[in-house]
């Protein structure tokens, strides 16, 4: 599904990434898990190219995401993400968040077809061979009032549907950031980034975010993850990336990953952290 | 004290005369026209200005843009109002072959140039919103324009209200300079009531208080547009 290759990224001189290649299939979780500094979440927003890659491909779908021409607009709407700091729309309530991006995208869609048929129209005309309209089967009031749906069904399905007129300023952090997985969740994503989703919070409310990605791996969704939980690592990655200083240096299944580490650094780090 | 009651009194009876009266509140009425179209003007092209400045310089066309900017910025906040109000007037609507009255000459300039302030402090509310915001807003998949305009500028204006209301309350009082394209303000209408019977005393104290009426009812209206945008934050 993912295919990154040679990923390298500088900032400025100094280099983050050197080099990584790997590939993230369908249905798959990956956890990619390392030292702070090392180039875990570097890596993870050079996927959906929050940060441009120095060189390298990241092949996604079939076309090159690091290519400056792609329309990088239009992958992200398949590739989820969620933020350490939640990044909730402080501006827009919680439905408005859940709601913005699915309208938006929608009506813009619509927006775009108008415009091309209009011209093809005009053009057929002078055509022949009449060419083919694109179909428009949803009016402007009818993606709005599915977006809505939409949200509610998934606020409902993590029990904060009496909050969706809120503004994000007067819930918890556990609250936020699961609305914000629900938020990636809207634009029915193929795969879900997480950066560190646990790491700004309380430790009371890690359990009921965890259990909400817990219940997105049962239900097949691909998963990157960067994360500290290693009790998560274990029980829900299928596959685990330990990065240090910008490079791949161990990938392996969880069992054999924390029983049987291979690599020194691997083992110095685990039994820090175990 | 007595002088003062006796000019009092000669000014009261002048400014029942209709006339009198009707150009001041025309003064007024200029006056507010033109600040508030200015801030208006200014706003677009401050928002614009900000933008242009704080988009990641990648492409070719935003470096020449910024640069655009840049000579911009310098011009208007490099010279006297003043100076922009004659050199528009007089250098720019005979160069251009154009015929304006003094208002409209006045809006625009009054808008040019309150727009290279609010751009500043515009860029100033934009780099206020954390970046986050504008990452979450590109990960979703909208574009950096959209993410600009639907969730990062209406967070900056929430945040420099108090600064824009400090801009507006500067132009309405700058509007004083109008008159020297020969254009009536406030300003004009109370000194032509002193040029009419040669005592000032009278006319240009009621100009201040005037002045800081208006002034005391913008802080009042930016205060309630506060209070409202501010429903999203806890410290209300």
């Amino acid at each position: 599904m993912i295919d990154v290759i040679n990923l390298e990224k500088s900032f400025g001189n100094v280099e983050v990434l050197k080099g990584i290649t790997t590939t993230i299939d369908e249905g798959e979780k990956v956890v990619i898990i390392g030292p702070s500094g090392s180039g875990k979440s570097t890596f993870l927003r050079c996927l959906n190219c929050m940060e441009d890659p120095t060189s390298g491909s990241i092949i996604f779908e079939g076309e090159d995401l690091a290519d400056m021409k792609v329309d990088i607009n239009v992958h992200r709407r398949h590739i989820g993400m969620v933020f350490q700091q939640f990044n909730l729309f402080n501006n827009k309530t919680v439905l408005q968040n859940i709601m913005l991006a699915p309208v938006h995208v929608g009506v813009s869609d619509i927006r775009k077809a108008k415009r091309k048929n209009f011209f093809t129209n005009i053009g057929n005309i002078f055509r022949k061979e009449q060419r083919d309209l694109i179909k428009i089967d949803k009016t402007k009031a009818q993606v709005i009032e599915e977006a809505r749906e939409n949200a509610y069904i998934l606020l409902n399905r993590i029990g904060l549907a009496d909050k969706a007129d809120v503004y994000p300023s007067t819930l918890s952090g556990g609250q936020k950031q699961r609305i914000a997985i629900v938020r990636a969740l809207a634009m029915n994503p193929k795969v879900i980034l997480f950066d560190e989703p646990t790491s700004a919070l309380d430790p009371e409310m890690v359990g009921e975010v965890l259990d909400l990605m817990k219940q997105l791996a049962d239900e097949g969704m691909t998963m990157v993850v960067v994360t500290h939980e290693m009790g998560f690592a274990r029980e829900v990655g299928t596959r685990i990336l330990f990065i240090d200083q910008g490079i791949i240096l161990e990938e392996n299944t969880p069992k054999e990953f924390f029983e049987n580490p291979q690599h020194p650094r691997t083992k110095e780090f685990l039994s820090k952290v175990l | 004290m007595e002088i003062l009651l006796n000019r009092w009194l000669s000014f009261w009876e002048k400014i029942q005369n209709p006339g009198v009266y009707g150009e001041v509140l025309k003064g007024l009425r200029n006056t507010a026209y033109i600040a508030v179209v200015g801030l208006i003007i200014g706003i677009v092209i401050g928002t614009l200005i900000a933008v242009v400045r704080v988009v990641p310089k990648y492409k070719r066309i935003a470096r020449i843009l910024d640069k655009i900017c840049t000579v911009y910025v310098a011009f208007f906040r490099g010279t006297p109002m003043v100076v922009q109000l004659l050199l528009g007037y007089y250098v720019m609507l005979p160069l251009l072959n154009i015929t304006a009255d003094p208002l409209t000459v006045c809006v625009i300039i009054f808008g040019l140039n309150s727009g290279a302030y609010v751009s500043e402090i515009m860029r100033g509310g934009i780099m206020s919103v954390d970046i986050g915001q504008t990452e979450a807003g590109r990960a979703l998949g909208l574009s950096y324009a959209t993410t600009m305009k639907k969730i990062v500028v209406p967070q900056a204006v929430k945040n420099i209200i108090p600064t824009l209301g400090n801009e507006f309350i500067t132009l309405v009082k700058e509007t004083s300079i109008v008159s020297f394209v020969g254009a009536l303000d406030l300003y004009k209408a109370f000194r032509n009531i002193g040029n009419s019977t040669y005592e000032y005393m009278v006319p240009y104290l009621m100009m201040a208080i005037v002045y800081i009426i208006l002034v005391l009812i913008i802080t009042l209206g930016i205060k309630l547009i506060e209070r409202r945008l501010r429903r999203s934050d806890r410290r209300n």
